[in-house]
């Protein structure tokens, strides 16, 4: 019973960041590109819409660069491959450590419709702000950083010092 | 030398591979340290769990000592990178936007994504929020986003240049305010967890 609860304890977190950190540094020396996560969300939006309706694909901005120049198209599959792998890779590790199960994760002083709701409108946002602010945790901030690109502090300023701010606001949601 | 996908030492298919194999050791390393656990992730913002400032900037420190020394010591030229440009303006609002979905919604994409293919329900949600976002970014732009998503325009800013420091220098700094940050949370942490029963 005791091995059972040990297993199902996290990672030393500084192991763990160090583990990304590595994946991060490979990514760059491989691949020339920083790890992404909405830029994969975003190709598979583009891909889908290039399918249904390629002429409109073709003559909105948002989708034109990417269905009309070839040359810029394999570095954005890439960021599909890399985001199916973050599937396979937390699927084994949330197997290794028994974490592998159905179920909602919220605060106990919330119903599962209101964590749901919250959610979806969460998920919206990060939708639209990754786009305006080309990237998300991981593909601005995180992949910024790690070049000491100026985006990436400006996306860590916001995204962080933004969340602080607005904290308060929310925290029946979280505690 | 590095990078070898841009150079053609390594060809396409190769190069997906390989970033199917990144894509699980990073996978792997945010499910490990709890990044599909969203009560854990809201944690740093009300101060009962900061495992991901720490698992965050250890990771990008890792990452920005590491790229630092391999371009150094001439073993991969960050220039041939795809280093991003700086558009100062929407990537402020742009983040902003995100604080809003980071504190509501309790994940980020990447996050969202591990909590979906590891059974959370809620994880499953955000993820389809994500693409409705985008999808609805995609169908405004034009009247909307595009004006902006273009001001604020610097090009490829360092930050390090910027501030008119060494990289080296600045990474070292950045170091040593992460080391100092990590002490003062696990303080916080313990305080909070003595004072508050949080299940988590």
């Amino acid at each position: 019973m005791e091995t059972l609860e040990r297993s199902k304890r996290y990672m030393n977190p500084y192991l763990a960041g160090l583990i990304i950190g590595i994946a991060m540094i490979a990514a760059y020396y491989f691949s020339a590109e920083g790890l992404g996560s909405s830029g994969g969300f975003k190709t598979v939006v583009v891909a889908t819409t290039n399918a249904i309706n390629h002429d409109y694909a073709k003559k909105t901005k948002f989708f034109e660069s990417y269905v009309s120049e070839p040359e810029s198209r394999p570095i954005k599959t890439w960021l599909v491959f890399e985001l199916i792998g973050v599937m396979v890779g937390a699927i084994i590790s949330a197997s290794i450590a028994g974490r592998l199960k159905i179920g909602i994760g919220k605060s106990p002083k919330i119903t599962n419709k209101t964590r749901l709701i919250a959610a979806l409108s969460g998920g919206i946002l990060w939708g639209v702000g990754t786009q305006l602010g080309r990237g998300c945790t991981s593909g601005l901030i995180m992949s910024g950083m790690a070049v000491n690109s100026l985006s990436g502090y400006i996306g860590l300023a916001a995204v962080f010092g933004g969340g602080y701010a607005i904290a308060y606001f929310f925290r029946k949601l979280w505690i | 030398m590095g990078p070898l996908f841009s150079q053609g030492i390594i060809g396409e298919e190769l190069n997906m591979f390989i970033g199917f194999l990144i894509g699980i050791l990073f996978g792997f390393g945010l499910e490990s340290g709890g990044f599909a656990n969203t009560r854990k992730l809201a944690g740093v913002f009300y101060g009962y769990d900061f495992v991901v400032l720490k698992v965050f900037f250890t990771a990008a420190l890792t990452a920005a000592i590491g790229l630092f020394l391999l371009d150094r010591y001439q073993i991969m030229d960050i220039n041939l990178t795809f280093y991003p440009k700086t558009f100062w303006l929407p990537t402020l609002i742009g983040g902003l936007i995100m604080a809003f979905g980071f504190i509501i919604g309790g994940f980020c994409p990447g996050t969202s994504l591990c909590a979906a293919s590891t059974g959370k329900i809620d994880g499953m949600v955000f993820v389809g929020g994500v693409f409705l976002g985008i999808i609805g970014y995609a169908f405004t732009s034009a009247t909307l986003w595009e004006g902006l998503k273009n001001k604020g325009a610097l090009g490829k800013v360092d930050i390090a240049t910027a501030l008119g420091l060494s990289d080296g220098l600045f990474i070292l700094l950045v170091t040593i305010v992460a080391v100092i940050a990590f002490v003062v949370v696990t303080k916080i942490e313990a305080h909070m967890k003595a004072k508050h029963d949080y299940q988590l």
